[in-house]
């Protein structure tokens, strides 16, 4: 027994990373495997970062279309802030791939213009913090103007970057803005988690001819996920606007966007020893909501929590519960259901500060617990 | 054949009813409707040269010509224009005033020798983008006035099918007709970057106001456009007042034209349709050839106030715009170009005004009786290309 518990210990580090393998590649007993460190993936599947797997959307969508293009702020010669266009200006040149200055509001607006002048531009924010600088042009130039234009004018462009927290960054650097940006119509908005949500949805947004906003997430860039020979495809794209069920369950719906549904995932690995089945759903698109999955699920499962990043108040649980309610779910709802946010305070410096101020596992476990009242 | 393709165009000038009556009626009165075609064709200079004011430039070693041909056809055409906005902006004054236009309602009236002399200017596979005081340019880039009248009424005829509004009217290559003031500025500069990245020789018109001249997000543009050289004229109409602020108190410099710092600049007489023309002209050039962007400001009134709320007289005096006026419209400059160098008659532009009060009548008078949008148009165009919304929760 000692030897077995040293040797988990020994193996703890390739514990969080492998429980995020989507359960569909794995065979049974997946629980096991994760701790002796066995990949168990389908023959053609190979491993590969969030970051890797935005960087070939780019490079398969700018090879693909000539009217695709990359702009933001150190995109190019730098190869990304964060290195997600690696590479690509090497490729494609000025002309494809372009740095822009500091000039939020002046890029975004450049970029809503080439939009909607038969271009395809894809506009990177270096997080959306700096978007705030940008919103008018996202907003009212780039999501309004289909609509006052009576569809005479389209603007196919994507405008994405890391979203929410990071890492000790502190308040400036740490909204989540997938409440905003999901509150106006004309706009798509996706919020990937895995490699294979990054790449498919990156590339359905760089091709849908309307305005998307891809919420990324800078902590996601670095983790490995499962990509399926089909999701290696140049052609695979992942519809916007529909959920996927990343866990099945029985006994309670965990419905969260982005880097938490890994939380979720683990947090139903750790009810499972306890016998409590999470039903875990990755939303991948904020807007246009697939409430209808939801819905399913809460038929099947009769408890509802939601997990997000972003603040409580006006935020995606809020309206996720709210949809719930006036749906024909509610009558399927055997306790009311309960979000689990980020704590309502600007995200502060201090470790200790910076990790209570986030939704934590225990945190999820614990709303688990309360609805299902164990 | 000079002579009979000038016949033609009287005839065409003439309204129905005189070209009806010229056919038709008894001896004597047509003894001189005869009298007076044949005067028409015979008569009339086939162009002019005219002097205009010199423009002032920054970081240009010559600017545009100050001489300038203008053809009879061209005044004619120039006229009917400028004729044709004044009276629809003054017609859509009247429905504001009836309640059957709502909202925000910007009129041009002052101005219309800014939009007239660059369309002039350019090609109708440039493009142009402006502000919400777009009427003007709105129908020189080819949008009726049926349509435009059609879209402040609301209705289901509007060139947005209603859903635009005064501030919201888009046609092929003219981008509105944008509410937030400097917002079109970065987004012109992105169309110039779309004409430079499909290398069709194509360039983008970007205006703005002399209020919105004060924008942050304006010389981010400049920068930008410089840089990489975008194919973009920076337009400033320069009406002397942003809302209810004086240039004075709003700009630590009023020279918008050197405001581009960078980028070269002039300054040009925006009353004087053929001192337009001949700027955007050369701006024009400057941008086609590969220069990069050049900055425009033209000196320019609006007769109305900022808008229908506003009466226009607390912030300026009445005389002020009396004076402009009787000094400087730019119909009646035209106007007197033209009779003054025997490129048409005074009777010949009466009955182009009469014409265009038909016309803008009968606009009028569809506008007023077309049926609002159905209500499915309510849920449509929210993306492009997709069905519209089933849910409306």
């Amino acid at each position: 027994m000692a030897v077995v518990v040293a040797v988990l210990r020994h193996l703890a580090p390739l514990g969080p990373r492998l429980t995020r393998i989507p359960p569909h590649a794995c065979a049974g007993g997946r629980l096991l495997q994760h701790r002796r460190g066995l990949h168990l993936s389908s023959p053609a599947a190979i491993q590969v970062t969030v970051r890797d797997a935005l960087n070939q959307a780019l490079d398969e969508e700018l090879e693909r279309d000539e009217r695709v293009f990359l702009l933001g702020e150190e995109v190019a010669q730098y190869d990304g802030a964060y290195k997600i266009s690696r590479g690509l200006w090497k490729k494609y040149g000025d002309k494809r791939v372009i740095d822009t200055p500091i000039s939020e509001m002046g890029f975004a607006g450049i970029a809503v213009g080439a939009a909607m002048a038969g271009l395809r531009p894809v506009c990177e924010f270096m997080t959306f913090n700096f978007s705030m600088q940008a919103i008018d042009q996202v907003i009212n130039s780039a999501a309004k103007t289909c609509y006052m234009s009576a569809g005479l004018i389209g603007v196919p462009i994507v405008f994405r970057g890391p979203n929410g927290a990071s890492a000790g960054v502190a308040a400036q650097h740490s909204q989540c803005f997938a409440a905003w940006y999901g509150h106006c119509p004309g706009l798509k908005v996706v919020s990937p988690w895995s490699a294979e949500d990054a790449k498919g949805l990156l590339k359905a947004a760089i091709r849908d001819d309307n305005p998307v906003v891809m919420l990324e997430n800078e902590l996601l860039y670095g983790v490995p996920f499962e990509l399926s020979e089909q999701a290696q495809s140049k052609d695979f794209i992942i519809p916007i606007g529909k959920a996927k069920i990343e866990r099945q369950g029985t006994h309670i719906t965990l419905v969260s966007h982005s880097r938490l549904v890994g939380h979720c995932m683990e947090t139903a690995s750790v009810l499972a020893k306890e016998g409590v089945e999470c039903e875990v759903i990755n939303m991948r698109t904020i807007r246009p909501m697939d409430i209808e999955a939801v819905e399913a699920s809460i038929v099947k499962t009769n408890h509802l929590i939601t997990v997000e990043g972003g603040w409580p108040q006006f935020g995606v649980g809020a309206e996720i519960c709210a949809r719930i309610m006036e749906g024909p779910a509610f009558n399927y709802l055997d306790a009311p259901a309960v979000r689990v946010t980020s704590t309502d305070v600007p995200m502060p410096y201090a470790k200790n500060l910076e990790d209570n101020s986030m939704p934590q596992v225990k945190d999820i476990i614990f709303a688990v617990k309360k609805v299902l009242n164990i | 054949m000079r002579k009979m393709l000038l016949a033609v165009l009287s005839r065409v000038l003439q309204t129905p009813a005189a070209a009806a009556a010229a056919g038709k009626t008894g001896a004597v009165s047509e003894a001189s409707r005869v009298m007076v075609a044949s005067r028409n064709y015979a008569d009339f200079a086939n162009e002019a040269t005219f002097e205009m004011k010199k423009c002032d430039l920054h970081r240009l070693e010559e600017g545009p010509s100050t001489t300038a041909v203008m053809t009879r056809e061209e005044g004619l055409q120039y006229y009917k224009t400028m004729q044709t906005i004044r009276r629809m902006e003054l017609k859509a004054d009247q429905l504001y005033k009836q309640k059957i236009i709502r909202g925000f309602c910007h009129l041009y009236d002052g101005q219309e020798a800014c939009c007239v002399g660059i369309e002039a200017a350019i090609k109708p596979t440039d493009h142009v983008i402006t502000a919400y005081r777009a009427h003007g340019f709105t129908y020189t880039r080819g949008v009726p006035v049926r349509e435009i009248l059609t879209e402040l009424t609301g209705r289901k005829g509007g060139c947005a099918k209603g859903k635009g509004g005064s501030m919201h009217m888009y046609t092929k290559n003219f981008y509105g007709g944008n509410g937030i003031v400097g917002a079109q500025v970065p987004l012109g500069a992105g169309i110039a970057l779309a004409c430079k990245y499909f290398g069709k020789n194509e360039i983008c018109l970007t205006l703005y106001g002399d209020g919105a001249a004060n924008q942050g997000q304006i010389f981010e543009t400049f920068n930008m456009a410089a840089l990489w050289k975008l194919p973009c004229i920076f337009i400033c109409e320069n009406n002397r007042y942003g809302m209810g602020t004086s240039v004075e108190r709003a700009a630590a410099s009023t020279d918008y034209y050197r405001r581009g710092d960078f980028i070269p600049g002039l300054r040009v007489d925006g009353m004087d349709v053929l001192c337009v023309r001949e700027a955007t002209k050369f701006a024009a050039e400057h941008c086609r050839s590969g220069k990069g962007p050049i900055v425009m400001e033209l000196q320019t009134y609006r007769y109305h106030g900022h808008s229908m709320s506003d009466p226009g007289i607390s912030y300026r005096t009445r005389e002020e715009i009396q004076e402009v006026r009787s000094k400087s419209d730019p119909i009646t400059l035209l106007k007197d170009r033209m009779v003054n160098n025997n490129l048409a008659s005074i009777e010949e532009l009466k009955d182009i005004d009469v014409a265009v009060r038909k016309e803008i009548e009968e606009a009028a008078q569809f506008a007023t009786t077309d049926p609002e949008p159905p209500l499915e148009e309510l849920c449509q165009h929210i993306y492009f290309n997709e069905p519209p919304f089933e849910e409306l929760k």
